[in-house]
């Protein structure tokens, strides 16, 4: 498993110290998205596992474990889409 | 059959993670399931649009695959490239991908996709579909559909917003007898991830037109970009299906709609549509599928 994360990032203090050309390296994330975020999306003991929440979160926040799933509050936004999709309603919505 | 990737079979990498797409993008959705799908051999191509803007804001890269950015037109001609240059330099087990929004598709990036599919290129060019040119706020573009407010068009005590009908870039691709084509949405994942499986094994031209809503755009709360979608599918506004091998399938043939009012009026773009309009927009769909079912093949199969 793999995705993009978070990497220190230093200001570039001089000329040289900026990417030659427009490439960079890929998957190289500075700033986290949790700050956009009124509500945060809670997985209860109701899930049943069916994974409808990790295929239809627009971020790829959700992530499988051993145990079930877990959210990477980094990077949610707190959309809500998971809570929706979940048939079980074992998703709330908890405000910040 | 079983081999089919799942929500359960399906990588756990993320290749598009991090991103600043609006909280409930649609199109966001349809980028990271195409690319998980693919997986890290996808070398994609996105033009300027919303999933561009979202996704490179140096030093904040949010691809890990290898991605670019092209012209607002160029995404096909950079397709024919990028899978030229891979090849010439002996990359094995890659897949040029394009994720290109509706306007740059449909309008300024036609010619290119005409061109590729012409040259019959080895590429897969994604459409996500929002129906206008949301990265640059909300006008209208060639895949609006009739009645929905923009800035471009908007709605007043005369005209009610977009006065021309959303183009059928489906069947435009398909005309060009293209090895393979396909609608989706995101409101049924399943069917697009199947979709995405195929086209990234047919050799040549692969197109996937994937309807994307947009909140921000649509008028509609955050949550609920999946079920519009569904609304839509639901009410015969959009069908799933393919054109393979010269002919036409629809995969799924409902055996009634649901209210087009209801998908409409649930939408801040449509809430202006008068019931004359709404009339227009039922009889252009009545028509369309009157033909599809006509003339299509439709064999229904479980998606
Ligand atoms: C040649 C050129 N014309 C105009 C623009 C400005 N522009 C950037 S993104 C965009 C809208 C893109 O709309 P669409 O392709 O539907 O993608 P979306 O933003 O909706 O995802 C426009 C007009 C540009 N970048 N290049
Ligand atoms: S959709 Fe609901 S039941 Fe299914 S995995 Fe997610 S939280 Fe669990
Ligand atoms: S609230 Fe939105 S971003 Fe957060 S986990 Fe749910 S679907 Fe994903
Ligand atoms: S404006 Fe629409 S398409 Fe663009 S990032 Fe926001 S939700 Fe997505
Ligand atoms: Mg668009």
């Amino acid at each position: 498993m793999s995705k993009p994360y978070l990497r220190p990032y230093q200001k570039p203090q001089k000329l040289s110290d900026y990417p030659l050309g427009t490439a960079s390296e890929a998957g190289y994330l500075v700033t986290k998205n949790s700050g956009w975020r009124n509500e945060r999306p809670i997985i209860t003991d109701e899930c049943i596992n069916c994974l409808q929440c990790y295929l239809y979160c627009p971020d790829g926040v959700i992530f499988k474990t051993e145990d079930g799933l877990d959210i990477d509050y980094d990077f949610c936004k707190g959309c809500g889409i998971c809570e929706k999709i979940c048939p079980k309603q074992a998703i709330k919505m908890e405000v910040e | 059959m079983s081999n089919k990737i799942t929500a359960k079979t399906i990588t756990d990498s993320e290749f598009f993670y991090g991103h600043k797409a609006c909280a409930g993008c649609g199109g966001s959705l349809a980028v990271r399931i195409a690319l998980k799908v693919l997986g890290e051999g996808a070398i994609s191509v996105l033009p300027a649009g919303c999933m561009s803007a979202v996704g490179f804001n140096y030093p904040h890269l949010c691809f890990s695959n290898n991605s670019i950015i092209s012209t607002f037109a160029g995404t096909a001609s950079m397709l024919t490239g990028v899978e030229a240059g891979a090849r010439a330099v002996g990359i094995k087990n890659f897949k040029a991908v394009g994720l290109a929004g509706d306007g740059g598709t449909a309008d300024i990036g036609i010619q290119a996709l005409s061109g590729a599919i012409d040259r019959n290129d080895d590429i897969l060019y994604i459409c996500y579909d929002n129906e206008a040119y949301m990265n640059t706020g909300i006008q209208k573009s060639g895949l609006t559909p009739f009645g929905a407010k923009t800035t471009t068009t908007p709605s007043g005590e005369n005209i009610h917003g977009n006065l021309r009908p959303k183009k059928n870039l489906f069947e435009i691709v398909a005309a060009h007898d293209i090895p393979y084509a396909a609608t989706a949405s995101i409101g049924n994942l399943p069917d697009f991830i199947n979709k995405i499986e195929k086209a990234s094994k047919i050799k040549g031209t692969a197109y996937i037109h994937v309807v994307a809503p947009c909140p921000i755009g649509w008028g509609i709360p955050v949550n609920e970009t999946i079920e519009i979608a569904r609304k839509m599918m639901d009410c015969g506004l959009w069908y799933l299906a393919e054109y393979e091998n010269g002919k036409f399938k629809l995969n799924k043939n409902p055996s009634d709609f649901s209210s087009i009012e209801d998908y409409l009026l649930a939408q801040g773009r449509f809430k202006h549509l008068e019931a004359a309009d709404i009339e227009i927009l039922a009889l252009q769909r009545d028509t369309k599928w009157a033909t599809i079912r006509k003339n299509w093949n439709n064999i229904q199969e479980e998606l």
